[in-house]
């Protein structure tokens, strides 16, 4: 679906993408991930035909810059950093929709099913909403349309466990159609998500591996941990994970994303000292 | 066109919602309530009174600080917006580049213009509800002028803004030209320059190439029809152009000279990287 071959930029005296070759193909989830200034974002624009650059690049044997709009009504973006724009929650939605010849309640729909209420913030400024809210509605904006390729910029970095969950299987929902690519600084953060890796470092790709993809995208996994005393800090982590506990504050439990297993460990590991059990179980 | 549409409409959103925005329009509707206030309307000069020796003051203003306020606004919000993502992120949607930098500047044009008209058309509101005589030839003349002058600093607003990649270099560019702009303005200096032998066809030519000279000479002649103010150069423009063909001059010329700098910079923006 998408072809690289010998992509280059270069900006002023210094070249940001060096000969890139790359093929992603439809039902690939390529993690994207790097260091800052690896490249990441200038390849993105440049896939997305904001940016002029030498070389051949094609998604469905179109170039993005020559058929703009053809290759853009496939593609659904979200940005890293939320635009900061004025105009209202209503009036992005409908300005996007439109352009995609999509329905706005589609898009509503989603932001809602992600725990962001668009119609009750319509006259609301964009700019004026939280991280997480942007982010929601962005996501909403470039799933609640019809794409073929789905590129994603940290995609779930402000995201609540609950709504990263809800992410996770919506995009479970249009992984055998529709090809990811995802951008991250870590591959933690996305390693769940996707099932090939390539790293970018100083506008080469230094590695291009396929990962196991044995988790599903709307798995769940049954959690139960004992702790040796009470801890608040502990506490509120596994309070914001959606976690419920015993009387003591000793016992707790909760359901996570199958995705979010490592994350959800890497928190953990912080409070290892204070932990007497644990059990996780896949629950299908 | 739906495209074009949206987005200009989206544009005009985003502007109205613009703190540029607020202070532009209080300027200009300021200028009017202070000229009420001061009793302009009740003075005369020259033969002019009630509105319309409001009316000429008013023009004379808005010719000082609408080009500067048009560049700068228009390149601090389109080059920011480039900085700050915005660029990014519209331009990922499905829009054609034409219906995107079009839309924004028919947008743009609309937001510009809109309170200098507003606030010249409240003053001729104000003096239809107290029954003075309208000067209707003045306001339709000024309300030309006035689109010209903004149509054409839109379109130069906009050529800086694609020419530079950062707001703070597009500001500085836009402040020079509106700076060489208004030195050209100055007849001391094209005497100056007369006197250190440029030809007087030289100085005509760059009073008659200078949108704001032009706009200057037209509102001049309304009150100054032998345009005595302006010296020598009067016989040149009044021969070549007579009273009536210098007033459609000023109000074409501007016209055609910011729809060439939107037109290059929309060609420059086409070929260029985006965001």
């Amino acid at each position: 679906m998408i072809k690289l071959a010998k992509v280059s930029k270069r900006f002023k005296n210094s070249d940001v993408l060096k000969s890139i070759d790359l093929e992603i193909n439809r039902g690939q989830r390529v993690a994207l991930v790097g260091s800052n200034g690896a490249g990441k974002t200038t390849l993105i624009r440049c896939l997305l035909g904001e940016y002029n650059s030498q070389g051949l690049i094609t998604i469905d044997n179109q170039d993005p810059r020559e058929f703009r709009q053809q290759v853009l009504s496939k593609i659904g973006f979200v940005p890293q950093l939320p635009p900061p724009l004025r105009m209202p929650v209503g009036q992005l939605v409908q300005f996007a929709a439109s352009l995609c010849k999509s329905d706005k309640e589609r898009m509503n729909n989603l932001a809602e099913k992600l725990g962001f209420d668009a119609r009750a913030f319509k006259h609301q400024p964009f700019v004026k909403l939280s991280g997480g809210q942007k982010q929601k509605l962005l996501i909403s904006i470039a799933l609640g349309r019809d794409s073929e390729l789905l590129v994603m910029d940290e995609p779930a970095a402000n995201l609540d466990p609950e709504a990263r969950h809800i992410l996770f299987e919506l995009l479970a929902e249009k992984q055998e159609t529709t090809a990811m690519l995802i951008s991250s600084h870590r591959l933690d953060e996305v390693s769940s998500l996707v099932n090939r890796v390539v790293e970018m470092d100083q506008g080469e790709i230094v590695l291009d591996d396929n990962v196991s993809d044995l988790i599903g995208m709307s798995s769940k996994l049954v959690c139960s941990i004992n702790m040796l005393e009470a801890d608040p800090a502990f506490a509120k982590a596994l309070s914001i994970w959606g976690f419920k506990t015993q009387a003591n504050e000793t016992s707790w439990s909760g359901v996570i994303a199958g995705p979010d297993r490592l994350k959800f460990l890497g928190m953990l590991s912080r409070y290892s000292a204070l932990i007497s059990g644990i059990n996780m179980s896949e629950n299908s | 066109m739906k495209h074009l549409w949206l987005t200009a409409y989206n544009d005009i959103i985003e502007s109205l919602r613009a703190r540029w925005f607020v202070v532009y329009a209080t300027v200009f509707g300021g200028i009017v309530v202070i000229l009420f206030a001061f009793g302009l309307s009740e003075s005369r000069i020259m033969g002019f009174t009630g509105l319309s020796r409001l009316l000429v003051t008013y023009i004379q203003l808005s010719m000082a600080i609408l080009p500067i306020f048009v560049l700068i606004t228009t390149v601090r919000s389109v080059a920011g917006d480039r900085e700050a993502g915005v660029f990014e992120y519209m331009l990922s949607l499905p829009v054609s580049l034409s219906a995107w930098f079009w839309g924004r500047f028919i947008g743009r044009f609309i937001i510009v213009f809109l309170p200098v008209f507003i606030a010249m058309a409240g003053a001729v509101g104000w003096g239809v509800i107290k029954g003075s005589e309208i000067p209707w030839n003045l306001f339709m003349f000024y309300t030309g002028l006035l689109m010209a002058l903004s149509w054409c600093f839109l379109g130069i607003g906009m050529l800086i803004s694609t020419l530079t990649r950062s707001s703070d270099v597009a500001q500085g560019a836009a402040f020079i030209t509106w700076l060489v702009l208004l030195l050209f303005l100055d007849l001391i200096l094209l005497g100056v320059m007369i006197q250190e032998n440029l030809s007087p066809e030289m100085a005509v030519t760059l009073a008659l190439v200078n949108p704001m000279q032009v706009f200057r000479t037209a509102t001049m002649m309304l009150f100054d029809p032998q345009l005595v103010l302006l010296g020598p150069t009067a016989y040149v423009i009044l021969d070549n152009f007579s009273q009536a063909g210098y007033i459609a001059y000023a109000i074409i010329y501007p016209m055609v000279f910011g729809m060439i700098c939107a037109l290059s910079a929309y060609f420059i923006f086409k070929r260029s990287d985006l965001p």
